[in-house]
């Protein structure tokens, strides 16, 4: 397929499309709201189903219900709405149902600001909501990765049993670039003999009961240990990172989504003039490249994280780390977007005090 | 013959429910109904949160537990995928219309082809006996220990009368199960409530006065003339509304 | 003839089927059953109608009825 101007939000949803998922719930709020918007017109061409909720908690509950059935869907928001969502998303981990939950993050706390943001790192990578749990959070950098992200986020969700996030913010769902939509072709993955699909005695499986409920402490603690065994496979095996002139050099960078773009070129720039800086890109956030920074680490004479936030993802990088080397932090927050300029200074700065340290 | 025995899709196991509660009734009217319109292959139920989350226990189909007052939304999610599925939601009182006022309002509206079976015993029962949206002015609870007051708390909710307001809803109904003849009429609605469903016409409910001895510090028989005396001059039973 | 059956294993002894029974012809035993409930117990099988009230009113669907 030829490249298209696409914006990225829209692209999501068409991406979304193609990989299968044929239901949406959503609400609207700022900068998500082409994705449901693309999503009614979309789906029924497809025929799948569009629903408008009355709000984020219906929307996400209305996943549960069709995520139960095992049909793909999907449901996206921005931080507020992703805030109010979390219940359902703790409900949809208890009962191990898959499906695609896209966030715009925008400026916080509260109503903040529409303008792209990091701050919802913890959200995101620590669960979010109630309990103990973890989700697959993909940060794409531009919007041929979002595309592609958004197509995997729904197999690794149906592999393993669990909602992905990908996590975006204004700049990924608002701009618009050249993709070129792949060719969707899947994983293959387990049958859904646990789905709610309507039972009969002697059909073949067991009841189905879509159910976080275990009341029993004893049953709980049994199905939080599955969770958690299902946590470790997927660190195992799906946690992505990129690396960008890593081999030589004496200073990294750490940053993901749109930031990476922005400290990419600020990379470039700092070896321009002669320093042997690199680049770590998670891509996914949870699971995170703890391995690849913590060797990282050993070879560097220092790291710097840069977010959108006043520092959320810099506390996994110094867990990474360990130690080996002084991690330091440069953000922007509550809509703001760090300049080239910025982070080469930080760059610089790093650099300047690590000699005065040699000296 | 005629032969009266548990029906098929309620499961053959004992039922959580305190002494003489009547949502063990309900329950059985929702089985019979199901029983008589459909196959058991054709159904998929929602359980509440409340006394009634057990309900995926009973009911003898594929079944979800809701997160609390969620079960209209959870129940759109399944029909809009499943739409040849007869869905239904169990919810009580404190779940539909408090918690979950938001989710049953808009699937009422938008008229969402799914069964409503709504046990209202103004009370909150399984968390032990507070206040619920529902429960009577004067009626003293655990966080109403003086009785419920308009100044204090404000005034209990009619969800049928409300919900029969709306274009949505093709069939709206309050029943009761007190005694044997308003338990006849009580599956009666039900039963219309799901033919409903069938015949495609869209959003039914079925609120069912029900009794909760334990929190109502009644014996079982006391409860059901509670409920005669006080419940049905706030909540008069009858269709609210028929498409 | 008409011929009820209880489960009294699983009845609660909640009495809402003898207030129901037109006949008058269900008690509570006077023994306890492994749930520690006096459950009901039908006194004069011979009386019973088949009208099914017990059966309509039992909360716990402990109730079997056959006419």
């Amino acid at each position: 397929m030829d490249r298209q101007m696409m914006k990225g939000n829209e692209a999501i949803a068409e991406a979304a499309v193609q990989a299968g998922c044929r239901y949406f719930f959503g609400y609207p709020i700022t900068p998500q709201n082409e994705i449901p918007e693309y999503m009614s017109a979309r789906l029924p061409e497809v025929g799948g189903a569009f629903v408008q909720a009355e709000s984020e908690v219906a929307a996400i509950n209305m996943v549960y219900g069709a995520a139960g059935t095992g049909a793909r869907c999907m449901t996206s928001s921005s931080s507020p709405g992703i805030s109010l969502k979390q219940e359902g998303i703790s409900y949809i981990v208890g009962a191990e149902l898959p499906c695609v939950i896209v966030n715009m993050v925008r400026g916080g706390p509260g109503l903040g600001s529409i303008q792209p943001a990091q701050s919802d790192y913890y959200q995101a990578t620590r669960g979010g909501g109630h309990g103990d749990y973890r989700m697959p959070v993909f940060v794409p950098n531009s919007i041929q990765e979002a595309v592609e992200l958004t197509q995997l986020a729904f197999d690794v969700a149906d592999q393993y049993r669990t909602p992905c996030m990908v996590l975006g913010d204004g700049i990924i769902g608002q701009m618009m670039e050249p993709v070129r939509m792949p060719e969707y072709h899947g994983r293959k993955l387990p049958a859904k003999d646990w789905a709610a699909t309507g039972w009969k005695n002697g059909c073949g499986r067991d009841r189905a009961i879509i159910n976080s409920l275990y009341i029993e402490p004893d049953r709980c603690e049994q199905h939080n240990l599955k969770l958690q065994r299902k946590y470790d496979l997927i660190a195992e095996n799906e946690t992505m990172c990129e690396q960008i002139m890593m081999e030589d050099a004496e200073y990294a960078i750490v940053a993901y989504g749109t930031t990476a773009r922005i400290a990419l070129t600020a990379m470039r720039k700092a070896r321009a003039d002669g320093m042997k800086v690199g680049l770590i890109r998670p891509i996914t956030v949870w699971p995170f490249p703890t391995e690849i920074i913590s060797s990282a680490a050993k070879r560097v004479k220092g790291i710097l994280t840069v977010e959108m936030s006043l520092g959320q993802m810099v506390d996994d990088v110094r867990l990474a780390a360990n130690g080996a080397c002084p991690v330091e932090f440069y953000g922007r927050t509550g809509g703001m977007v760090p300049g080239v300029k910025e982070i080469y200074q930080q760059i610089q700065q790093m650099d300047r005090e690590h000699r005065k340290e040699e000296l | 013959m005629a032969v009266f025995k548990r029906p098929n899709m309620l499961i053959d196991v004992p039922l959580h429910y305190c002494p003489g509660c009547t949502h063990g009734i309900i329950h059985r009217l929702v089985a019979e109904a199901l029983d008589e319109l459909t196959e058991q292959d054709k159904v998929i139920g929602v359980a509440p949160v409340g006394c009634a989350v057990f309900a995926y226990n009973y009911f003898n189909c594929d079944m979800y537990e809701a997160a609390h007052g969620r079960a209209p939304a959870v129940a759109t999610g399944i029909k809009r995928v499943q739409p040849d599925k007869v869905v239904f939601t169990y919810q009580g009182d404190g779940d539909l219309a408090s918690i979950g006022a938001a989710e049953i309002v808009h699937a009422a509206t938008r008229g969402e082809n799914i069964t409503v079976i709504f046990v209202n015993n103004a009370i909150y029962g399984m968390t032990g006996g507070q206040m619920a949206p529902t429960t009577l002015l004067g009626q003293k609870t655990t966080t109403s220990p003086l009785g419920r007051s308009v100044e204090r708390n404000g005034n209990p909710i009619r969800v049928s009368e409300m919900l029969a307001t709306l274009d949505g809803p093709s069939y709206i109904a309050r029943v009761s199960v007190h005694d044997v003849k308003n338990v006849v009429a009580a599956k009666k609605a039900i039963k219309q409530a799901f033919q409903n469903q069938i015949d495609g016409k869209g959003f039914s409910l079925v609120e069912v006065l029900s009794t909760c001895p334990t929190n109502w510090g009644l014996t079982p028989k006391e409860a059901l003339n509670w409920l005669t005396e006080n419940m049905i001059p706030q909540y008069p039973l009858g269709v609210k509304k028929e498409v | 003839m008409a011929k009820i059956t209880i489960d009294a294993g699983r009845c609660k002894g909640c009495g809402l089927c003898i207030d129901a029974c037109p006949k008058k012809i269900l008690k509570a035993s006077d023994k306890i059953n492994a749930k520690g409930y006096h459950a009901v117990e039908c006194a004069e099988p011979e009386k019973c109608i088949g009208c099914a009230s017990c059966y309509m009113m039992c909360p716990d669907c402990v109730i079997t009825v056959e006419r």
